[in-house]
């Protein structure tokens, strides 16, 4: 086995699955499937990731071209847990007819709940999320719901019956890193179900001090099909993944302005 | 091709003139879709699978059908 794949083990052994759901997964990084420029990368970018859990959009079959358009052509069911979302949907009623529709294809009962508010900062509309995310959950869904890094939605959202609150590191697609780790710490500390950061994460530092405020997982999508080399990239949000969470394990030392040595101050010579 | 052997349908938005006697199932295997790879929405109601072959298509039905593609 590499060195790398060793990490990984080593990491295994000191730290528990994630559970979502009555799921469990080892990896605490979950990818998208979107915007990448080949099929071909997309699979070898999951695959370098180790993620286990991969969303896909629910969109209407080009009929000018159906052959190869399906993610199902390239992505094999049996091997990743495919999370549906309802990416792209405005109203809480968009959002449950896209969510019916994805369980509808038989895979499981999980989807990753997005009702989005603003269309320049994709902000949810948590208003909408709310309203959906307990229909959804009232039908028997695994409620996955993109949130803000708002306290009290997401407290409201477990009680809704979610299986995960998902709230934003910063917008999607933007890159920016987690913006405020008191609220997402804080809704960590609040919260029963798993947290998942969801959103904004724009290279392996982000996903590292991510899982530092000691949440459960971090989906991202841009940050690996947007970098020059999705595949590499891949590789180290994956190792970021486990340092920080082990780091959070492992509490960090207290951080001090001034300076404290290392070596002993005293057998000094005159 | 008279009047009587083809009728309107709505599929994915578009309008289409289709023969007359389509069922769901028959409809994908025209339109080159395989029906495991869709999940298809008749008039705003989810159609199960086993059912493709048993319903008719009609005058004025909306249909869409939906598949997994790449996302986040």
């Amino acid at each position: 086995m590499s060195d790398m794949g060793t990490m990984i083990e080593d990491a295994r052994a000191l730290d528990g699955p994630l559970e979502i759901g009555g799921e469990t997964f080892v990896s605490r990084l979950i990818v998208g499937t979107g915007k990448y420029e080949t099929n071909a990368i997309m699979i070898d970018a999951i695959r370098a990731s180790g993620a286990e859990m991969v969303t896909v959009a629910v969109r209407r079959v080009d009929l000018d071209r159906t052959k190869e358009e399906g993610i199902l052509h390239h992505l094999d069911p049996q091997e990743f847990f495919l999370l549906a979302n309802t990416a792209g949907c405005y109203t809480a009623e968009d959002a449950i007819r896209y969510a019916r529709l994805a369980r509808a294809a038989g895979f499981n009962d999980f989807v990753k709940l997005e009702v989005i508010g603003d269309e320049r900062t994709l902000l949810p509309d948590v208003q909408a999320t709310l309203e959906a995310a307990r229909t959804l959950a009232g039908e028997g869904f695994k409620v996955m719901a993109y949130t803000n890094d708002d306290l009290v939605t997401a407290i409201r959202l477990e009680d809704a019956g979610c299986v995960a609150v998902m709230p934003l590191a910063s917008p999607i697609g933007s890159g920016l890193g987690v913006v405020n780790p008191y609220f997402i710490r804080e809704i960590k500390t609040r919260l029963d179900v798993p947290v998942i950061v969801d959103a904004g994460v724009g290279t392996a530092s982000d996903a590292c001090v991510t899982m530092e405020q000691g949440v459960d997982g971090v989906l991202m999508n841009t940050a690996l099909a947007a970098a020059d080399d999705p595949v590499r990239m891949s590789h180290a949000m994956k190792h970021a993944i486990v340092a920080g969470r082990l780091a959070y394990l492992a509490g960090r030392m207290p951080s001090r302005e001034i300076a404290v040595p290392s070596s002993p101050t005293k057998g000094m010579l005159d | 091709m008279s009047e009587n052997e083809t009728i309107r349908v709505q599929v994915n938005g578009k309008e289409r003139e289709i023969d007359r006697g389509h069922t769901v199932r028959s409809l994908l295997e025209s339109l080159d879709v395989h029906p495991g790879m869709v999940v298809v929405e008749l008039n705003r109601d989810i159609l199960e699978r086993d059912r493709y072959a048993a319903v008719a298509v009609s005058e004025g039905d909306a249909l869409e059908l939906v598949h997994f593609v790449g996302g986040g």
